[in-house]
């Protein structure tokens, strides 16, 4: 555990836009924990859901692309904090391997070597198994002193479990309620970690992420938190960005922070400019922050 | 031996006619040779619709997908919501209890009806795909902007999160210019590779 | 000089499509050796035999070679055959030319090419055939049962009634299996306890029967006729002959652990009989929560039992037994329904297993046959079952359809829409498998007259919200998602070999399948025998079965054992290794490699009177595998019936053709 860890770093599109505060907060949590992130050069997108809907050899060789590219860094795995983009990497990885004529085939297009030696590991969990939870407490600074916390994993980060190799309770994930632990939160027992926001409905068919977005902020609400946490870009988006059209058609009035995983923790750990992340949400988080140690009030207002 | 046995094989053409309209012969194999599933494997026990997010706008239910491509009714299925209305949960195929890889057979479904050039029921989200992957193809990376504003003139919806994207812009979250791929020529070989190979479904099923 | 008869058979056009059978008899006649050879359409029916014993007359044939289907088949046949036309039985050969020739070609040439060769090879086997002859062993008339659920208590009736002693085994504290935990049976709604109480008594006053509870089989050896079993008696802490069954003792301990009768739903005592009905009436200390025996201060039992009947430094007792044959009745579990995450990895209280519910019904069970919900004891106003879980699963490790819970659920619905008409019953079902006498009707009852609601399809998830839990399914017919807010979930969990299924059968000697079921010897035509002579199977313990089909195989399998008892003795099998003392230096190779622990060094008179070791096969034990045969490096053992030399003569047959 001692020393510094070092891995290959896919943001992927919406780090580098609308999910500007995610890349910025894992970075700077990266950092502070002793582990260093080394952006894959000329990386590029993974292909999301577009791409294997049209078709499955591009869905592949987009994401083998990025994969030989670690390769090429000299690198083992590449930590990403999108769980879609996780996800395409981890299955497209798994299915090179798998089948020896897809592989070929996919070199051949690519015109680079691809060993199959690159790993796509989700940030999350690089934080949680790889840094483990101890030295974590132990960067805390702020505790979250019980705040009640929703932990939403989404769809992506665990499923289909055969082909990422989850070590996770596939229908009870536990490595962000572990997290939140750490930092002193208190993780709520609810029963939606792991339902579908709509995820890339968010434009085409909007009616359709306010219904199953209104229904993950209210189960939230009712088991008793206080904010949820998420490791997606696009649930960010679903959950943050358009919780109030969501739950205004739901007929419902309440307003629930929903925040990165990596805001949380820099929130824990005192990191500087953690406010600043937490300014670029669309529902209030002021909250959260408010619930810091009180003794350790510093500089950063409420 | 007895009666002698003809060298002719018996006249019935062995149409299929299901709600009178006749079945499309050799449909089902075609999906099940690109997506490579076994349609026959599916017990058609549910399990998949039950747990569907999206079941409640879709018009053929997860299940009844998979019975209807079986059925050889192709334009049904093809010109269904629910092959586009997927969001690739992946919840029926963790469930499934005949390990039938249900996100593979929809991908394999949205691609032949776009091969086919079906009318897309939900049009909305083909112009969210087509716009993604040109965007994709010219880039080599998505620019959120561009993706916005060209799904907006695609699909005519030129006021949807407007002053969504204003705040956006003001919090600094969408960049105005596209980052560089160096890598950008690679990426449109693969799209044109892809182009180029036949399509899958003569028998590879990968 | 042999007189070989050959013999061909068409049978049907199984052979004679792909093998020109005609050529084959009239090339065999060129064989050295074979004075006669002809071909018939079915050599095993009864004007072939009657063809082969004539043509033994006629020609005076000391040989004969059949040339038909796999020797497994009817190898047998043809043995009694010959035997009835004067020949020693072990002189027949037979030619595979269906299984290894005609069902496995397509070239008409090259198959009738292959059949003249194996037909070749066969004659020059059987010539060098010589008689054998089989001894006879003892039979130890004493049968052993173990597993004391309703198979073993009927197997152990129909073998006592049949005039054999029988010692049944069981490993829980008391005899009556899964069938006690039961509260009503399909489809007569006969109270379980009612019926199997009787059978139960029965067993424990029988003359003939011998029950030992708490009991394991420890180790067995031996062969059909001659087994030798060790089994261990575990202490129960109580002294039978003094117990007067009063109850007093468990009435007052003051430990209280979950009770495994009451599938977890109940608590027993420390001291404890698993139910009321129990056979024999005599609690058993659980030493493992026993106050005393974790060296705290109690005595509780002791201090209050009328009799004196409580042995606290009681031991172990190992009796060591011979039995003539082994009924196996071990019976099943139920799958730990902790295992699946989607219905809450077995987290929600109100979320409980078919059996657990059969509990709840109960009138001797933790609610007194009040069905409450466990987590805060209020009755259900909505119950939602939910068959097939685990079942007809690959994603959950059992393919296989665990055949009762359809009617069990059927079963549950019905109960509790006759005790509580009010409240709601919801089954998600697939298919409903209603294929035993009066089932189908049954479960149309269990819908049409007491109105359970069935829907068809899968539950996808369950979950707590509140105080209630959310079932979320499908109905397939409807085309639509069905969501049920309930207040129990009932799951029909597979049914599972019990855990150490896999190591019972080790110690047995007998097979199991991927998923550890004991293997029968033929599915269709051997159900209640295993490929070990004089081992038999009864009950779920084989696969998943209801209670008519268990009695019927428990009466079968008691046939079979009863069966076996009525000879006189055994014959032993003929075909086994035998050792050229005189050449044998005792190296003990064979020993070694023995899977049947068959060979032994043994004393034997040398030459001028001189003691010396030489290595001698067990009749019994050895089941004529022939690796001895192989690992004898100075090739002084040798198998009757498929001697080096016939195996070589063989090759060279076919070499020189």
């Amino acid at each position: 555990m001692d020393g510094e860890r070092v891995y290959a770093y896919y943001p992927g599109c919406s780090l580098h836009a609308t999910a500007k505060e995610y890349d910025l907060s894992a970075r700077a949590v990266c950092s502070a924990l002793g582990v260093e992130l080394r952006e894959v050069p000329d990386w590029n997108c993974c292909g999301a859901s577009s791409a294997h809907a049209r078709d499955h050899l591009l869905g592949v060789a987009l994401a083998a692309r990025n994969l030989a590219l670690v390769e090429e860094m000299g690198m083992r795995e590449v930590a990403v904090p999108c769980a879609a983009c996780y996800n395409r990497l981890a299955v497209a990885g798994r299915e090179l391997q798998d089948d020896g004529s897809l592989a070929a085939e996919v070199r051949e297009m690519l015109g680079r070597p691809l060993e199959g030696s690159a790993k796509a590991r989700a940030l999350l969990d690089v934080v949680v198994r790889d840094v483990g939870a101890e030295r974590i407490r132990d960067a805390v600074k702020r505790p979250l002193e019980g705040l009640k916390v929703a932990c939403y994993y989404g769809c992506l980060l665990v499923r289909p479990p055969r082909a990422l190799g989850t070590e996770e309770r596939v229908e009870d994930p536990q490595s962000l309620d572990e997290l939140v632990r750490a930092l002193g939160g208190e993780p709520v027992e609810w029963p939606h970690k792991t339902e579908c926001c709509g995820a890339g409905l968010s434009l085409a068919r909007t009616d359709v992420v306010r219904t199953l977005s209104a229904n993950i902020l209210k189960m939230a609400r009712d088991c008793g938190a206080g904010c949820v946490v998420c490791a997606c870009p696009l649930c960010m988006t679903n959950l943050d960005m358009r919780q109030a059209e969501s739950l205004k058609a739901a007929g419902e009035d309440f307003s629930m922070p929903v925040l990165y995983f990596t805001e949380l923790m820099g929130l824990a750990m005192g990191l500087p400019g953690a406010g600043r992340w937490l300014k670029m949400h669309f529902v209030d988080a002021s909250a959260v922050t408010c619930r810091e140690g009180a003794a350790a009030r510093q500089e950063e207002p409420c | 031996m007895g009666d002698a046995i003809s060298a002719q094989s018996a006249p019935s053409s062995g149409e299929v006619r299901i709600g009178g309209r006749p079945a499309e012969p050799g449909f089902a194999r075609q999906v099940e040779a690109l997506s490579g599933q076994k349609l026959s494997a599916c017990y058609q026990c549910g399990e998949c619709t039950a747990g569907c997010p999206v079941a409640f706008a879709m018009d053929l239910m997860p299940n009844q997908v998979t019975r209807v491509a079986l059925a050889g009714m192709s334009g049904e299925v093809l010109g269904s919501r629910s092959i586009w209305l997927c969001v690739g949960c992946n919840t029926c195929v963790t469930r499934c209890p005949r390990l039938v890889d249900l996100p593979r057979v929809m991908d394999s479904l949205r691609q032949i009806a776009a091969r086919r050039g079906i009318r897309c029921p939900e049009p909305a989200v083909r112009a969210f795909h087509d716009t993604f992957l040109q965007g994709l193809e010219r880039g080599g990376r998505l620019h959120e902007l561009a993706l916005v504003a060209a799904f907006k003139l695609r699909t005519g919806r030129l006021l949807q999160d407007v002053p969504a994207g204003a705040a956006m812009m003001a919090k600094g979250k969408l960049a105005v210019l596209p980052g560089t791929v160096k890598g950008r020529e690679e990426v449109r070989r693969l799209f044109e590779e892809c182009r180029r190979r036949p399509a899958e479904d003569d028998g590879h099923g990968r | 000089m042999a007189r070989v008869g050959v013999f061909v058979c068409w049978c049907g056009s199984n052979i004679a499509r792909t093998v020109d059978v005609q050529r084959v008899a009239e090339a065999a006649r060129r064989i050295p050796g074979v004075v006669f050879s002809t071909d018939y359409k079915y050599m095993c029916s009864e004007p072939g035999q009657t063809m082969v014993r004539d043509a033994i007359r006629e020609h005076r044939l000391d040989r004969v070679v059949v040339a038909s289907c796999s020797p497994r088949l009817h190898e047998p046949t043809f043995q009694r055959c010959i035997a009835e036309a004067g020949l020693n039985p072990y002189l027949v050969e037979m030619a595979n030319i269906r299984e290894h020739c005609s069902w496995v070609h397509q070239d008409r040439e090259a198959a009738t090419e292959k059949a003249i060769d194996l037909v070749r090879m066969a004659v020059a086997k059987a010539r060098r055939d010589f008689p054998l002859f089989r001894n006879e062993i003892p039979i130890t008339k004493r049968a052993l049962v173990i597993g004391g659920g309703v198979a073993g208590i009927q197997a152990a009736l129909d073998i006592a009634d049949a005039g054999y002693p029988v010692t049944l085994v069981e490993r829980t504290p008391s005899i009556g299996g899964r069938m006690a935990q039961y509260d009503k049976t399909f489809p007569t709604l006969d109270c379980a306890a009612c019926i199997l109480t009787p059978k139960m008594v029965d067993c424990a006053s029988h003359p003939n029967i011998t029950i030992l509870t708490y009991a394991e089989v420890e180790e067995v050896s031996g062969f059909v006729g001659n087994f030798t079993v060790r089994i261990r008696r575990r202490a129960r802490g109580v002294d039978m002959e003094k117990c007067t069954g009063c109850g007093v003792c468990y009435s007052k301990c003051p430990v209280k652990v979950p009770n495994e009768f009451e599938e977890g739903m109940g608590e027993r005592r420390a001291i404890y009989v698993p139910f009321p009905q129990a056979v024999p009436n005599v609690p058993v200390i659980d030493r493992q929560h026993c106050r005393l025996n974790n060296g705290l201060k109690c005595g509780v039992c002791q201090k209050l039992c009328p009799t004196g009947a409580i042995a606290y430094d009681q031991e172990d007792e190992v009796i060591t037994g011979q039995f003539g044959a082994i009924v196996v009745a071990t019976g099943f579990k139920m799958w730990d329904h902790s295992q699946i995450g989607e219905y809450g990895y077995g987290g929600i209280p109100d979320v409980i297993s078919g059996l657990q519910f059969e509990r709840l019904m109960n009138a001797s069970g933790p609610t007194e046959g009040k069905i409450v919900r466990p987590s805060d004891h209020r009755p259900p106003k909505t119950v939602v079952f939910v068959a097939c879980v685990g079942s007809r699963s690959e994603n959950h490790g059992h393919e296989y359809c665990s055949k009762v819970c359809c009617m069990y659920t059927a079963k549950h619905a019905l109960l509790l829409k006759e005790k509580y008409p009010d409240t709601q019953a919801y089954v998600f079902y697939m298919d409903i498998r209603a294929n035993g006498k009066g089932y189908e009707e049954f479960v149309r009852r269990t819908i049409e007259e007491y109105g359970a609601h069935y829907i068809r399809g899968r539950v996808s998830r369950i979950y707590r919200h509140g105080d209630r839990v959310v079932v979320k399914g499908a109905d397939t017919l409807l085309g639509r998602p069905v969501e049920i807010d309930a207040d129990l979930v009932v799951l029909a969990t597979a049914m599972e070999p019990q855990d150490d299924a896999k190591e019972l059968a080790r110690r047995l000697g007998i097979s199991t399948d991927q998923h550890n079921w004991f293997s029968e010897a033929h599915p269709k035509l051997k159900p209640v025998e295993v490929l070990s002579s004089g081992i038999y199977l009864a009950g779920a313990c084989q696969y998943p079965k209801d209670i008519p089909d268990t009695v019927a195989q428990a009466s079968g399998a008691a046939s079979k054992v009863a069966g076996l008892f009525s000879k006189p003795h055994l014959l032993s099998e003929p075909m086994i290794a035998s050792v050229r003392e005189e050449d044998c230096v005792a190296c003990g190779q064979c020993v070694r490699v023995c899977p049947f622990s068959a060979i032994e060094l043994v004393d034997v008179n040398g030459k001028n009177g001189a003691s010396r070791r030489a290595a001698r096969v067990n009749e019994g034990l050895c089941h004529g595998c022939g690796t001895c045969v192989a690992g004898c490096r100075g090739s002084c053992i040798d198998l009757r019936g498929f001697t080096n030399a016939q195996v070589l003569s063989e090759i060279d047959a076919l070499a020189l053709a």
